[in-house]
């Protein structure tokens, strides 16, 4: 323990604590920007900085160690000053447009700048000029980039990809891309997103798609159909101010009904149609292992599949063809559902909302126009896009009766929203995996230890009658990264391997709301795992109207509509990296 | 009104003069790596102000310069800016009246010629690539990249031992390199900007001289892969300690009759004590590596067949043969190379100069080494012959300075015409032609000429001659290793040879005549890139915790300076001329490191490599 004086209270602390913990602890919370727990404490803001007695300069307080004996004052005209100084120099090179900011009411900067009464500018505002290029879902405003670095920590540490980095040297050094052209798009990038969920301010953001939805909502010549991803429910209500208790699933519906879709369907049965298909694959792989590469990869995840096309290319084929459920989803909306309702599926606008970014890059794919040649999913929205749709059509979903999902395309099982958090996949596709070559179901909870723990985790799980399956499952794409390098180094042998690019899946998304510095995917993932366990079905072959689907229009899993329609040629677009 | 004023500053002018200095300071401590186009735009601005403001091309010119640059580095220039900052700047040149335009002009253009490819990229994709990789100046500069800041926290905390295990990480050579390194790290301190540059070679002398006998790591398991290494110096040598800590089997071929290299047989013994240096070596060689000593590869044994017998091989020669001046007589008795002087001191064959005058041609460090050495083997006088002035000798200002102390004359600007000799064939003179300082070359040293005076008749005893080596390349040359036309090995910065699979080199043999870090630092790349060529990927590491940073004392402090023995008694014996530290001065110097692995840039990016 470390005894010091914080404000004139004696404190005492665990050795190796820094100034900011210890008088976070003490009940002096010391204003901070850039600093992001174990990934960012590079002290480049200067707003945390404390007076300790004894030592001539400022000292910031989120990267010095408290030392025994020490004498801190967290609040001094000194450090008022200087707080307030250099808190107006940041704002001085900051596009404080806040209005018309994505982040306006969920930004660091402008929450800073009001707590510490920030209201007049005595420096000559001049941000840095903006390019902003709209042809990829991730988006960067130069002019509001406040340098704190965090994107390019996140983007070294957590994900391990190296696309932000800082350019220049001198005062004009500023965070963009080494590779490619200077647009993001020309990059490796996998758009997951976890710069954007970690930029303190608007610098980094989404596309905004809401206006092409609205578009299409006004069209009366224009069937819409609407997809919920499974995280989405997990997250929606967040920042709405609704109590949690009435943050339901039937309440996300209602909300979203009242937009004016034609349809509200559910990303949970995709889900289930694609476990139908991808343990269908999985279990024809494992028993002709001769005929495959091994281990087989999931494919739901267009973040996983865009870094494994540019960093491990020559593995691409062990992905498995299935096509996500949201790609699937489209691909049935415009087929299967056009025919059910004798609508021209040219007609039919599909929208998703996903947790993810990158999955506007995957609808936006070559590959992924298998229905009427049209985009499968014509416009992906995040969770916080929807969120801002219905705040902006002014809908109070706490005053909402529970609504459910259209029909057919809108029930799932248990094994379908788990979908949204890691583990996930792999637990549905054992469960009906299991079901398929024995003929009857497992425990549900059979799979539970590759549920929780640690980012990587792994199992082995005896199938009767066709052998032990071994599986790994992780998420984060450093961990990704590190699982497959031991792979090919021969230290570790899978046969089904299930990778989420974000860090705790889907529920800590790229797309969802962000929480300053909350990691929120665990809560969200546990949510979800409550929903599965709540669920009367917890199969995905037990789904009605997937058999349904089936038996009417598809034929078998893996047969020749499903084919078409379900699968997917990875190796038939090209990451930049690769391409001509 | 008085007729004639004396000249005084005024107030202002005496703190402008202050700000140069601190100006030049930091411009010596600038970091590597930052933004030429920027550096560009501010010497321009400097440039401006110092504009008279009378000439068109001077005042507006620059100020038109000022303005294009500014485009350029904003990311909107306007189309073909880099042509008329070309023309501009050309203009400046061409028609300014003074240097103050001239020289301005100069700079601007002589950076479109230099970095041409940053101009188009700020121009094309308004960015700008340069960036910081080693914001650790020290360590930037570190050919082996030392992790200097982690062992001066180690020497400030007493953690001698923990401060030579950090350092072999990089270098397993730390006790030559604290009483021989050229110390490049010291150059842009980050101390510059308060007073001075740490010193930090005198901090690694303090924790060697402190550390007790401190154990190798132990190597990895075996892989059975045997290279073979050729030259024991201290290229050669980091190389076979690397790879031997990963787990090779490492053999090391040396002509000579001991291990060490230039560090034996360049050396002296008043610089570096053969007790150190031999203590060092063994340390090295307790990772079992095999020794081959006394055998001649080319002639005792050929590379061809070693290429057969071993997965790998690492040529590190060195550069050993001795440069001629090519003047009359040169290969009279009493005329010998400096390299055959130094090698037959190494092996403990000390020639007797007793009462003897040596005249030693040449400039740099060999010169001053075998300067010195005459000295301590009893020559009446010594005087060291250079065809330059003093200020353009290539030797570190502290050897000259210590020669000179010792007692040695430097008479320079001498340019050797001819040795005269006796009717026996003995030389008796040194003839030269004195020299005027004629115009820069290219690398803006000035080149001397004869001046229209008689020539001068050195009297001499014996001559030695220090005016650089060269690389033993013909047996190789043979073997199919690609000579350059410089006569050194030609490979790449990876170490690799361009022709020859499975063979490395580096060192003096491929750079030519240069420092001992420089050669460790090739040798630890060949044996990174060895390993990969092996198809393995070991890392090395040390078992160290670098202590946490405290808070800098920013408060200005003069720097602690080794001291040195008393040259007259010093120049009686070959033992070590310069002092440790005490506890207290290398505590206190170790205190004025500014941890720019924290500090600054380093806690973002590149502040401390922990493993490579």
């Amino acid at each position: 323990m470390v005894n010091a004086v914080i404000n004139g209270s004696p404190i005492s602390i665990k050795e190796g604590s820094t100034i900011l913990e210890a008088a976070q602890a003490a009940g002096f919370p010391i204003p901070h920007l850039c600093y992001l727990k174990d990934i960012n404490e590079i002290a480049a803001c200067r707003m945390c900085v404390v007076e300790v007695d004894g030592i001539d300069r400022l000292v910031p307080a989120c990267n010095t160690e408290l030392l025994e004996g020490m004498h801190i004052t967290t609040n001094s005209p000194r450090v008022r000053t200087a707080r307030r100084t250099n808190l107006r120099l940041i704002l001085s090179q900051h596009d404080s447009s806040c209005t018309t900011c994505i982040r306006s009411g969920n930004c660091q900067l402008q929450k800073l700048a009001h707590d510490l009464n920030i209201h007049y500018q005595p420096y000559t505002v001049k941000p840095e000029k903006s390019i902003v290029d709209l042809s990829s879902p991730l988006i960067r405003e130069a002019g509001k980039c406040i340098k704190c670095m965090r994107c390019v920590q996140i983007c070294d540490k957590v994900q391990d990809m190296h696309i932000w980095d800082v350019l220049g040297t001198g005062s004009r050094a500023t965070v963009g891309t080494v590779t490619g052209d200077g647009r993001i798009g020309t990059t490796n990038c996998t758009f997951c997103g976890q710069c954007v969920t970690h930029c303190p301010t608007g610098a980094l953001t989404a596309r905004d798609d809401t206006q092409a939805v609205f578009h299409a909502l006004a069209d009366p010549d224009v069937v819409t159909v609407v997809q919920v991803a499974p995280a989405v429910r997990s997250a929606w209500a967040e920042q709405l101010g609704i109590d949690p208790a009435l943050a339901t699933t039937g309440r996300m519906v209602a909300a979203i009904r009242r937009v004016g879709f034609d349809y509200i369907f559910d990303t949970n049965f995709a889900a289930d149609l694609t476990i139908m298909e991808e343990s269908s694959e999985f279990l024809e792989r494992f028993t002709h292992r001769e005929e495959y590469r091994w281990p087989m990869f999931t494919s739901c995840c267009p973040g996983w599949v865009r870094f494994l096309k540019s960093e491990f290319p020559e593995l691409t084929p062990n992905l498995s063809t299935a096509k996500s459920p949201q790609q699937m989803f489209g691909a049935v909306a415009k087929s299967y559902f056009a025919e059910k309702i004798g609508v021209d599926p040219h007609k039919i606008f599909v929208v998703s909302v996903m947790p993810c970014i990158s999955k506007k890059a995957e609808c936006a794919l070559p590959t992924m126009k298998d229905a009427c040649g049209d985009p499968d999913v014509d416009v992906v929205l995040t969770t916080r896009e929807l969120i801002r749709i219905l705040s902006s059509e002014c809908i109070l979903p706490n005053e909402l009766p529970e609504e459910n999902f259209d029909s057919p395309l809108g029930s799932g099982t248990g094994a379908a929203v788990i979908f949204g958090t890691s583990g996930g996949v792999m637990d549905a596709a054992l469960r009906s995996a299991y079901h398929l070559v024995t003929g009857e179901n497992p425990n549900p909870d059979a799979f539970s230890e590759i549920r929780r723990g640690k980012p990587w985790r792994e199992g082995s799980f005896a199938v009767p009658g066709a052998g032990t399956v071994r599986v790994a499952v992780v998420s984060g794409l450093s961990n990704t990264r590190q699982l497959l390098e031991i792979m090919q180094r021969g230290e570790a042998e899978y046969d089904f391997v299930e990778v989420m690019a974000c860090p705790g899946g889907c529920a800590g998304g790229g797309g969802q709301p962000i929480h300053e510095g909350q990691e929120m995917a665990e809560a969200r993932g546990n949510h979800l795992w409550a929903l599965d366990a709540a669920s009367k079905v917890r199969f995905s072959h037990e789904n009605t109207d997937i058999q349904a689907l089936y038996k009417e229009y598809l034929g078998a899993p893996l047969s020749e509509r499903p084919h078409h329609l379900l699968h997917t040629d990875h190796s038939a677009w090209d990451v930049p990296s690769r391409q001509k | 009104m008085s007729r004639l004023d004396i000249k005084a500053p005024s107030k202002a002018d005496e703190v402008v003069d202050q700000l140069y200095r601190s100006m030049e300071q930091r411009i010596a401590a600038s970091p590597p790596g930052l933004c030429p186009v920027d550096m560009a735009l501010n010497f321009v601005n400097l440039c401006r102000a110092q504009t008279c403001g009378k000439c068109v091309p001077c005042r507006i010119g620059l100020t038109q310069l000022d303005n294009m640059l500014r485009e350029v580095l904003d990311g909107d220039p306007a189309p073909h800016i880099l042509h008329r900052i070309e023309e501009t700047a050309q203009t400046i040149v061409d028609t300014a009246d003074c240097a103050i335009g001239i020289n301005a002009g100069q700079l601007v253009l002589q950076g479109l010629a230099g970095f041409r490819d940053d101009y188009e990229e700020h121009i094309r994709h308004h960015r700008c690539l340069c960036t910081v990789k080693i914001p650790v100046p020290c360590v930037a500069l570190c050919p082996a990249g030392v992790d200097i800041p982690g062992y001066v926290a180690l020497v400030h905390d007493g953690r001698c031992a923990d401060a030579v295990r950090l350092i072999r990480k990089d270098n397993p050579f730390p006790s030559a390199c604290a009483y021989i390194c050229e110390h490049p790290c010291e150059a842009r301190c980050r101390r510059h900007m308060v007073d001075d540059a740490v010193n930090i070679r005198a901090l690694k002398r303090y924790a060697v001289d402190n550390a007790g006998n401190v154990p190798q790591p132990a190597c990895a398991p075996a892989t059975g892969k045997k290279v073979a290494v050729i030259g024991g110096g201290p290229g050669g040598l980091s190389a076979a300690y690397y790879l031997s800590l990963m787990g090779h089997k490492v053999t090391v071929y040396e002509k000579r009759k001991a291990l060490g290299g230039m560090l034996r047989y360049g050396i002296p013994d008043y610089r570096l004590p053969r007790h150190i240096l031999d203590q060092e070596i063994q340390s090295i060689l307790s990772l079992g590596i095999e020794v081959k000593t006394e055998v001649d590869v080319g002639t005792d044994i050929w590379l061809e067949r070693m290429m057969e017998e071993y997965d790998s091989i690492y040529l590190s020669i060195g550069a050993h043969t001795d440069k001629k001046t090519g003047i009359e007589g040169e290969n009279s008795r009493g005329v010998m190379s400096a390299v055959e002087m130094l090698r037959s001191i190494g092996d403990g064959n000390m020639p007797d100069f007793t009462g003897k005058q040596v005249v030693v041609i040449g400039g740099g460090n060999v010169a001053m080494d075998v300067t010195r050495s005459s000295l301590r083997l009893g020559a009446a006088k010594v005087t060291c012959v250079y065809r330059r002035r003093k200020e353009d000798m290539t030797a570190l200002p502290e050897e000259i300075e210590g020669a000179e102390a010792e007692g040695a004359e430097l008479l320079t600007l001498q340019a050797p015409l001819r040795i005269e000799c006796n009717e026996t064939g003995t030389a008796v003179a040194l003839w030269t032609q004195p020299q005027i300082m004629g115009e820069m070359d290219n690398r803006g040293r000035p080149r001397p000429g004869a001046a229209a005076v008689e020539a001068r008749r050195i009297p001499a005893d014996v001559i030695v001659v220090a005016i650089g080596q060269g690389v033993e390349t013909s047996r190789l040359e043979y073997a199919g290793v690609v000579v350059k036309r410089g006569g050194t090995l030609l490979a790449g910065s990876d170490t690799k040879l361009p022709e020859m699979e499975g063979v490395f080199a580096g060192g003096d043999c491929v750079t030519g005549p240069a420092t001992v870090i420089r050669a460790i630092a090739a040798g630890k790349a060949a044996a990174a890139n060895i390993d990969e060529y092996l198809g393995y990927h070991h890392e090395i590491t040390a078992d160290v915790t670098v202590p946490a940073p405290h808070f800098s004392d920013l408060r200005p402090r003069g720097r602690v300076n080794s001291t040195q023995r008393d040259p007259r008694e010093r120049t009686g014996d070959f033992k070590c001329i310069e002092c440790g530290l005490t506890c207290e001065e290398a505590t206190q110097e170790a205190s004025r490191c500014l941890r720019c692995d924290h500090f600054g840039y380093g806690i973002f990016k590149g502040g401390r490599e922990e493993t490579w």
